[in-house]
């Protein structure tokens, strides 16, 4: 993919040039090549942009290639190269070819929790995005101690992640938490949150949408702001009722914002490591594990600690989420946005 | 606009690969020299149970610093679930390891495979190595030589509220049967739940595969054994403990619930080790401390045992600061230092001369855990030891929770058992 960007940048402008000298009428015999004369028009623009290319190149590009080559050996904590004081231990793990990605593909832990991961995905970001929605509606009218609402909305943004889930870790609590004590006052029987699968699974999702909506709310809000409160002032003259209005005026007009929110949230839910590892560490059992923790469990938490299988999955999850914005973008596309 | 997206993509993926790498930036400075007075400073990863057993931990360590001015001694208390891991974390990237790590049982071979730890053969550390009891001292030795030294012994029993007992008319159960009946009667007679078993940590789950004659695997036949018939019997066991009502359990926290139910008097029993004493005599059911009592874990259908465990002092092989740490390893092993430990926490010391000591002799605690460490199940001492927990955890959590059967979890476990070892049965 990579690859493929950085082609189509050198023939844009590859392409550039020839048009731009076709015009002049120019027309000299031996055309120097390609990349010398990008080099020589576009020089600047190179040395602007090589101090972000060699960072990225340093801090994504070497990781990236290290991974996919871990990948393809059978590299564990206990054959990797490694110099603990007067210990010096060589590296003895083999090349494997893809034998990684056959067994993953193959077996079934991969895909039950790929199938875990999306369920959690699609609802999370549906919710945060409804939830989202409405709220930034109701906020966007003009009601009494409105930006006090919007400061409270906002607030679970503002804590830190880790605090937050800890926090509902102590409501969760089945024993002592304060959802079971309000249940039990009023009757009910205690849920075992964090302890039935099921429930975990809720439990997660809903710590994930608490944790999310805020970030909804407000890029929606934002959208709401930009839309011409003259559009509605028509639609209203025309007769047209509320639901009209937002099916026609507000979704249409927020587009641009919510295609780009929901991509994001996609992509962010999908990799959510601290709220599942925090909340419930993939537990019980493996029930709430998705993919991250999962390979984040073979990386750090088994032992002999598996880098190769580790690897395999991360690279799997960079696929999936390159193949799923591609296609997102392809569907935009056909629907007429600019992406 | 249209390449942001898939740069996007790729950055968020990538944001996997950045996960944390723990590294605590505390390294001894100015090594000691070989000869003459000890000097710099000497990290020590405790685990003890923080809130009880770290304050007199820290108090000791720090006495350290009174025999050799010139050290520093650096105590940090890192819980006991997270050790492992940040052990090895740290110790591979060479970055932030402590000098001397307590490691669990367990974890020494492990580490001392890894090549995480400094051979003690031979140095000042390992003073009057005879003395030591022999089932603490055999989990120190990995490849003929000596990686650690046995700080603390111990295993399991019943913890009972005595109080709870008398108010329901009940004894201690002597085997998993009695255990549902007492359970049950308790249950009736107070309200009050009989068992807390914990659903997280199958070390928990040990004397009831033991009991049923059963093992995690067989190390002098090279045999995986969690999957027999034993091991579909003891996870059958432990499901209809919590299905029956006879116990509860919790996935998530289990540590923390099973402390606090049982020191205010929510459940009657738990199975628990030496290391929990301290803590649980801070519940305000055990203000009188005579309210605790202490028996014997409940026998199955075939045997009765609980796992022997403990902890021993290792140093690690890239300290900077060898000859301290070892000077350190055999100030907390001592005699004296055990008879302290002992006296104010109640934990076993390893050292055989220890146990004529004034406080150890009247402990009723070591007095009751003495013979029961000494006829406790010893694990294989293989590097492989301590990874057999993580397969383990997650199958007998999912039984509990009903998410799989006892047959398909001791099949699930055993087969990344025999992944594990390389060529056993």
């Amino acid at each position: 993919m990579a690859v493929h960007t950085s082609q189509s940048v050198a023939k844009a402008a590859g392409d550039d040039i020839v048009a731009r000298g076709r015009s002049r009428g120019t027309g000299n015999p031996p055309p120097p090549s390609r990349l010398r004369r990008a080099l020589s028009t576009h020089w600047y623009a190179w040395t602007m942009v090589a101090p972000v290319v060699i960072v990225i190149g340093v801090i994504i590009g070497y990781p990236l290639v290290r991974g996919i080559y871990l990948s393809l050996t059978d590299a564990t904590e206990r054959n990797v190269e490694r110099s603990i004081g007067v210990n010096h231990i060589p590296a003895t793990y083999k090349f494997v070819g893809a034998d990684n990605y056959t067994d993953v593909l193959t077996g079934n832990e991969f895909l039950g929790t790929l199938g875990w991961t999306l369920v959690w995905t699609v609802s999370c970001v549906a919710i945060t995005f409804g939830l989202g929605m409405a709220l930034a509606n109701i906020l966007n009218r003009r009601i009494a101690g409105r930006s006090a609402y919007r400061m409270a909305l906002i607030l679970p943004w503002a804590i830190p992640g880790f605090v937050s889930v800890f926090a509902w870790r102590f409501l969760y609590n089945e024993d002592r938490g304060l959802l079971n004590k309000i249940l039990s006052g009023a009757g009910f029987d205690g849920i075992p949150w964090l302890n039935d699968p099921t429930w975990a699974k809720i439990s997660v999702i809903a710590v994930n949408v608490w944790l999310g909506v805020p970030f909804m709310m407000v890029a929606l809000l934002g959208g709401l702001q930009s839309i011409a409160g003259e559009q509605y002032e028509a639609a209203e003259m025309d007769g047209a009722t509320a639901w009209q209005r937002f099916c026609h005026i507000t979704l249409p007009g927020l587009r641009p914002v919510s295609t780009t929110v929901i991509l994001l949230s996609t992509i962010w839910t999908f990799n959510m490591f601290p709220v599942i590892f925090l909340l419930t560490g993939g537990g019980p059992g493996d029930a709430t594990q998705i993919l991250v923790t999962q390979a984040y469990k073979f990386s750090f938490e088994i032992s002999p600690r598996d880098f190769a299988l580790s690897s395999t999955w991360g690279v799997l999850i960079l696929v999936l989420l390159m193949v799923f914005a591609a296609v997102y973008r392809r569907v935009l596309r056909t629907q007429g946005d600019d992406w | 606009m249209r390449r942001g997206i898939t740069a996007t993509a790729l950055v968020a993926a990538l944001a996997l690969a950045a996960t944390a790498c723990g590294s605590d930036d505390d390294k001894s400075d100015s090594p000691s020299k070989g000869s003459g007075e000890l000097s710099g400073t000497v990290t020590w990863w405790d685990t003890s149970t923080a809130g009880s057993e770290d304050k007199v931990f820290k108090k000791i360590a720090e006495g350290f610093e009174k025999e050799h001015p010139k050290v520093d001694v650096k105590y940090v208390n890192v819980p006991f679930g997270d050790a492992q891991n940040k052990f090895k974390n740290a110790a591979q990237s060479g970055a932030g390891a402590p000098d001397v790590i307590r490691s669990e049982v367990a974890w020494t071979p492990e580490f001392a495979d890894l090549g995480y730890l400094a051979p003690l053969d031979g140095t000042p550390a390992l003073q009057k190595e005879s003395d030591f009891l022999k089932q603490a001292a055999a989990s120190t030795k990995y490849n003929g030589k000596t990686f650690a030294v046995p700080q603390v012994i111990d295993s399991m029993g019943i913890f009972y509220n005595k109080k709870i007992f008398k108010e329901a008319g009940v004894e201690v159960p002597k085997s998993v049967d009695e255990l549902k009946t007492v359970s049950k009667k308790i249950k009736d007679k107070t309200g009050k739940t009989g068992l807390y078993l914990r659903g997280d940590d199958a070390y928990w789950f040990l004397s009831f595969l033991y009991g049923e004659g059963g093992d995690m695997v067989d190390a002098a036949d090279k045999k995986v054994t969690i999957d027999n018939a034993a091991g579909v019997k003891a996870m059958t066991v432990v499901k209809d403990l919590v299905d029956s009502g006879a116990a509860k359990t919790d996935a998530t926290d289990g540590w923390e619930n099973m402390q606090s139910s049982f020191k205010d008097g929510k459940v009657a029993m738990m199975i628990n080790g030496p290391w929990a004493v301290a803590d649980t005599y801070t519940g305000k059911e055990f203000k009188d401390k005579a309210n605790l009592g202490v028996a014997p874990v409940p026998a199955g259908s075939a045997a009765q045992g609980a796992p022997q465990g403990g902890h021993n002092l290792a140093v690690y092989a890239g300290s900077k600061n060898l000859e301290a740490s070892y000077a350190f390893v055999d100030y907390m092993t001592s005699v004296k230092t055990q008879a302290q430990v002992t006296k104010e926490l109640n934990l076993l010391p390893t050292r055989t001369s220890a146990y004529a000591e004034e406080p150890v002799v009247d402990n009723e605690i070591v007095g009751f855990f003495k013979p029961v460490v000494e006829s406790a199940v010893e694990r294989p001492w293989i590097p492989e030891t301590g990874s057999l927990f993580a397969p383990l955890v997650t199958e007998y959590t999912k039984v509990l929770t009903g998410q799989t059967s006892p047959e398909k979890a001791v099949k699930t476990t055993g087969d990344s058992y025999r992944k594990l070892l390389d060529g056993w049965k």
